[in-house]
């Protein structure tokens, strides 16, 4: 019998701490896959975030490197400009990208270090808790948001991939979602795209992944692929937001 | 070889880059800047790196990420600046890297001043950063030692898998001395299959970490540091002993503060009056080792700082009760001169003899 599906080389075979329905194993797995694909897997260099992905150097099969909330970016930077032969990548959430980390992902793009971020969005702050992210959608319930969200106070959800397209140094920014089948197939892609853009030396690439939290958001997992796909999306929209020669 | 005329932060970065540091990453801040300014010039040219980063927060993380794989990694900065990286410092301490660390070190607290200043003794040594750790910390007292310490930093800090630290102030990384740059001792230093350099799919992934969530897993990590860290202090405890012999004070100062000292007690020698000098050349470990016995001469202490106290704190502890410690310092970038220092001693031996 053909083997259609097996777990990629690019993880390691471990039990998940993720929580039921969450979806950064989806793209924990779509990670690994394109580093397998394109062949650089032993020369990786990845940074692990703090936040839920806290533990994200004990699934890829790959050099990790532990950063401190926010500083992946210039802990990356550390590594790539003395390894520029490896290929490093980030993978930070948005309490760590959009929040106490947006200077370093502001200035990792300005200057295009040539590394590759993972930036997953799931709207609320998941590891400690359902504290209100910056990307939080007005409304939206959070542990430290009881009522949902208002403008008032806390300002708009903040889109990070909009932001960063503005930047000079920017090469590839792409927004994507992993709700369905198809957007999975359509992540992988410029999840791909993100790395061979590093690969041929084209400046700071990165790909923001719209995620669920289904214990944080109390909704079970298969309404969240709805709820993301019906209120996430709307506010976040999915696309190519940079590459180069083509500022939009 | 020749000695040369050099300024103090720019022989910080040429012994840097004799030691083979091969990444420096930095924010400027006064009174160093001639540090960053230097490695931009000079690190390209001898096959490194240099950024300078958007924060002293990022630069001292560039050094973690750069730390991780293996490679002799540098930042400097001032006494606020500092502040800004013991977050950093704390993670690379906790992972075990090697790194080394310049203090030019200002008056505070907050922006404070821009002037010379020791008030970053206890930043230096308590570990300014969350947990259990400890820094080793040189305070070179002229520009020569400076440039020795320097390179034997890089050693160090590879051999023993920890940040170090050399602290000067703001008038040894601005005066110029002749120096000349010599080979530091050889150590035999430890290889680094730990490294973050890749797998080539042929070892299992590394992974640079400072993380235990299992609560016994964190105490033997920090069991196992505290362990190094008593190696440490058994083993690089250093210090200078200037006419102890029948010293009736001893006074206890480092870096810049101890050459005013020293000029204070050479004065006072013609007035009769014995004073002795024990200097700190490592802050911490603080030389314990040099407060083993006393002469029978000596009645009291005095601590000499820049600063409003910091370091009498470790004098009472290795002094450890056995005489009575006094102080005299000058803060907020006021230096204090031979003079005073000479008044206040002749105050403690009951006037001129």
């Amino acid at each position: 019998m053909a083997m259609v599906y097996e777990r990629s080389e690019g993880l390691v075979n471990v039990q998940t701490h993720y929580c039921p329905g969450c979806t950064h194993g989806v793209i924990h797995k779509l990670v690994a896959e394109v580093l397998v694909e394109l062949d650089v897997l032993g020369d990786t260099i990845g940074v692990a975030p703090v936040g839920c992905s806290v533990l994200a150097y004990d699934y890829f099969n790959c050099d990790m490197h532990e950063a401190a909330h926010g500083r992946a970016p210039a802990v990356a930077t550390g590594i790539k400009r003395v390894k520029p032969n490896n290929v490093v990548f980030t993978y930070q959430g948005d309490g760590d990208l959009a929040s106490i980390g947006t200077a370093e992902i502001v200035h990792v793009a300005h200057r295009s270090e040539n590394i590759t971020t993972i930036f997953v969005n799931n709207a609320i702050y998941g590891m400690t808790g359902g504290q209100m992210a910056p990307t939080t959608l007005i409304g939206q319930k959070a542990t430290t948001a009881q009522a949902g969200r208002t403008v008032e106070g806390m300002g708009m959800p903040l889109r990070m991939s909009e932001m960063l397209a503005t930047v000079p140094g920017a090469a590839y920014i792409e927004r994507v979602s992993v709700h369905s089948p198809a957007a999975i197939r359509k992540a992988k892609k410029a999840i791909k795209n993100a790395f061979q853009y590093q690969l041929d030396g084209k400046g700071f690439s990165m790909v923001e992944v719209l995620s669920t939290c289904p214990t944080n958001w109390g909704i079970n997992p298969v309404d969240s692929l709805k709820w993301l796909e019906e209120n996430m999306i709307p506010y976040y929209p999915l696309g190519n937001f940079r590459t180069p020669g083509e500022e939009k | 070889m020749s000695k040369v005329l050099m300024k103090g932060n720019e022989a910080i970065s040429e012994a840097a880059i004799r030691a083979g540091c091969k990444a420096f990453f930095g924010y400027p801040i006064t009174p160093q800047n001639e540090i960053p300014e230097y490695m931009s010039r000079e690190m390209p040219k001898n096959g490194g790196v240099f950024v300078q980063a958007e924060s002293e927060v990022a630069a001292i993380n560039m050094v973690y990420g750069a730390a991780g794989c293996g490679v002799r990694t540098m930042t400097s900065s001032s006494s606020p600046g500092i502040a800004l990286k013991q977050e950093g410092i704390s993670y690379i301490a906790g992972a075990e890297l090697p790194c080394v660390i310049v203090n030019i070190v200002r008056g505070g607290p907050g922006l404070g001043g821009i002037q010379p200043a020791q008030s970053d003794y206890n930043q230096s040594t308590r570990g300014g950063g969350n947990g259990d750790y400890k820094l080793l910390v040189y305070a070179p007292g002229n520009l020569q030692e400076m440039v020795d310490l320097v390179q034997e930093s890089f050693d160090k800090a590879d051999y023993y898998r920890n940040p170090v630290m050399v602290v000067g102030d703001g008038m040894i990384g601005q005066m110029m001395e002749p120096i000349e740059f010599r080979p530091a001792p050889k150590m035999d230093l430890p290889a680094q299959p730990w490294a973050t350099t890749g797998t080539k799919g042929e070892r299992k992934p590394n992974i640079i970490n400072s993380l235990f969530l299992k609560p016994e897993q964190l105490e033997d990590h920090n069991i196992r540091l505290t362990a190094k860290y008593a190696t440490m202090k058994e083993n690089e405890q250093r210090f200078e002993t200037f006419n102890m012999e029948k010293a009736e004070v001893v006074c206890v100062a480092y870096g810049t503060t101890s050459r005013i000292v020293k000029n204070a007690i050479v004065a006072l020698k013609e007035e009769g009056i014995e004073v002795g000098l024990i200097r700190p050349i490592t802050l911490w470990p603080f030389p314990q080792k040099a407060f083993a016995e006393y002469p029978e001469t000596a009645k009291s202490i005095l601590c000499v700082e820049m600063s409003m106290g910091q370091m009498i704190d470790d004098i009472r502890i290795v002094n450890e009760g056995r005489l009575p410690v006094d102080f005299y310092g000058r803060s907020g970038g006021m230096i204090p001169t031979p003079e005073a220092i000479e008044e206040k001693l002749r105050s403690m031996v009951g006037g001129a003899k």
